[in-house]
């Protein structure tokens, strides 16, 4: 397997969905530890308005269009802070995507690499501030890592989600300084961050979309 | 959970459709969803527009009307609204003198709003942002997202409102805007939690004797627990907290229409002092008593009156609430001629009303 075929980007959407909905509650919970408990709800309710729209996405052989699709619909439904971050992320990530209906690993580095890029720009934050971006940094560096050693999808596809598994957990030690989280100070610490925790769903679910177990 | 509720997606679309009901001078939209003024307003006069998560009713959606908001944008509960929610509100409400969003110093509202100013500017049509960020509670804006935006946002938009009712166009009204709300101090405190309707449960826990000291409009975690006391003892700790308020600055953005890009400025509020004269607010919760909100008036007055602190005009009442919670917040904003001026031009808006 070379690249990552259009279907299997239409796939991740509509797993990531179910994925987001069955976790609900457990986002919410982890933001009402440290937030205002709505993660959960509010990702569901983005994510559904992508499902409603998977034929509409399916329909497009076009990645670069499926993703900016994608982000005005989580831009336009999430609401709160996650909305413009994941909104920004997919219509950044679409970006170098002209043309393109597959993707090799290297164009999934680009690609999210830009989509990060939008979320710090978004955000004004970085990484150790514990958000989103302790779970995607590593997870970019991991799949530029495979772009230089010419990895196979699925070794990339792997590195990255362990990258990413480390990321969020790396979350739990930190203290908050962006977001609703940050009002807790020190008391923040001890608790994973959801939004570094949904990111990870939603690459978990990109990881198995592609690489079937047992394949 | 109980409350007046039909089914839990239904709620800020229901509640809008009631108030359209009681309010002529309110117009709505569902898709997306917004709240307008119904009266027609002068060529060239900047749209004041606002809006935020939902659940602290009347702001902002019933600061709608003649003198205040042009238009308001509500979100889920406690869920900033999104950036084509605003697009279309201020396309819709703009009558070619741009636009002024108000915005509280919140996370989501901050990135909404600016992606929405964004695609106005890039349209050619005039936006700036001014952020409110007024809460002493939170001390610091090194290490947190800052200052989060309370009350003062109630006193903003009704001045601000007013100016644009009178001519001042988008620069006079942002400067006013950022001038209001270097003068504004606000603290809070709970007695109870509150329940967000999807959630069925209580916000945070708190102990039947416990109060929340600094307490944030979403049940933010405020200063201190301690176990209740009386509410003297609450309306000095928090008007100590205002009053004694050092110098605050902080980096806010905004629009550059020369660089078409945002900007950092440093705004600083400059701490009270004795022989200011103010505008306050006693402001309930949700579920609080207005005769407890006298009582807690009663004690502002006295203390200022100590310190030579003029309270030169007042509201006391629910204005930005915490959907049922019970609890206070005290608001002062520091007035000067400009700001009683367009404090007391007449209002006609849901929440607010006097002078027509």
């Amino acid at each position: 397997m070379e690249t990552i075929k259009q279907a299997q980007v239409i796939n991740w959407l509509e797993k990531t969905a179910h994925v987001i909905g069955e976790n609900k509650d457990y986002l919410t919970k982890l933001d009402s530890d440290i937030g205002d408990a709505d993660h959960g709800f509010n990702m569901e309710r983005g994510f559904n308005k992508v499902l409603e729209k998977i034929n509409e996405l399916a329909a497009s052989e076009d990645l670069q269009a499926v993703l900016k699709n994608t982000g005005m619909t989580l831009l336009s439904s999430i609401g709160g802070a996650s909305g413009p971050l994941y909104g920004s992320f997919f219509l950044q990530a679409a970006l170098p995507l002209e043309g393109k209906t597959e993707l090799t690993v290297e164009d999934l580095a680009n690609s999210f690499g830009k989509g990060v890029d939008g979320i710090k720009a978004r955000g004004r934050a970085s990484k150790g501030e514990k958000t989103m971006i302790d779970t995607l940094e590593p997870a970019i560096d991991a799949l530029l890592l495979s772009v230089k050693n010419k990895d196979s999808i699925e070794t990339a596809l792997s590195n990255m989600l362990a990258a990413a598994e480390e990321g969020m957990k790396f979350t739990i030690d930190m203290i908050a300084t962006k977001g609703r989280a940050s009002y807790l100070g020190d008391r923040s610490i001890g608790h994973q961050d959801p939004g570094a925790t949904s990111s990870f769903l939603i690459l978990k679910t990109l990881k198995e979309s592609i690489i079937q177990p047992n394949s | 959970m109980k409350k007046l509720i039909n089914k839990i997606p239904d709620v800020i679309t229901e509640q809008m459709q009631g108030m359209l009901a009681a309010h002529p001078e309110i117009e709505i939209s569902l898709e997306p969803k917004y709240i307008k003024r119904a009266s027609a307003t002068r060529k060239g006069k900047v749209a004041i527009i606002s809006g935020g998560g939902s659940g602290h009713e009347p702001m902002h959606g019933g600061f709608v009307g003649t003198g205040m908001l042009d238009a308001a944008c509500p979100g889920e509960v406690f869920t900033s609204p999104t950036p084509d929610q605003m697009y279309e509100c201020a396309k819709a409400t703009q009558n070619e003198g741009g636009v002024l969003f108000l915005v509280k110093n919140y996370t989501g509202d901050i990135m909404n709003f600016e992606m929405a100013a964004e695609m106005l500017n890039a349209e050619g049509i005039q936006t700036q942002n001014i952020i409110i960020d007024d809460d002493v509670a939170v001390k610091d804006s090194l290490y947190t997202a800052g200052r989060r935006g309370v009350g003062t946002t109630v006193i903003l938009e009704k001045i601000v409102g007013a100016a644009a009712e009178a001519g001042y166009d988008l620069n006079k009204c942002a400067d006013l805007a950022r001038k209001v709300n270097s003068r504004g101090r606000s603290m809070g405190m709970a007695l109870t939690s509150c329940i967000v309707p999807a959630a069925g449960k209580p916000n945070f826990d708190i102990d039947e004797d416990e109060i929340e000291i600094g307490v944030g409009i979403h049940g933010e975690p405020g200063r201190k627990r301690i176990s209740h006391t009386t509410a003297d003892e609450i309306t000095q700790m928090l008007t100590t907290a205002i009053l004694e308020d050092k110098d605050y600055s902080r980096i806010l953005r905004e629009w550059s229409f020369s660089n078409n890009g945002w900007e950092e400025k440093e705004l600083t509020s400059d701490a009270f002092k004795s022989g200011d004269q103010m505008i306050a607010l006693v402001n309930g919760m949700g579920s609080t008593p207005i005769s407890e909100l006298y009582t807690v008036y009663r004690k502002l007055h006295e203390i200022c009156s100590a310190k030579k602190i003029t309270l030169a005009r007042n509201l006391v009442g629910s204005y930005i609430t915490a959907l049922d919670m019970q609890g206070c917040s005290v608001t002062l904003v520091r007035a000067d001629d400009e700001i009683l001026k367009f404090w007391d031009a007449p209002v006609l808006t849901p929440g607010l009303r006097w002078g027509v």
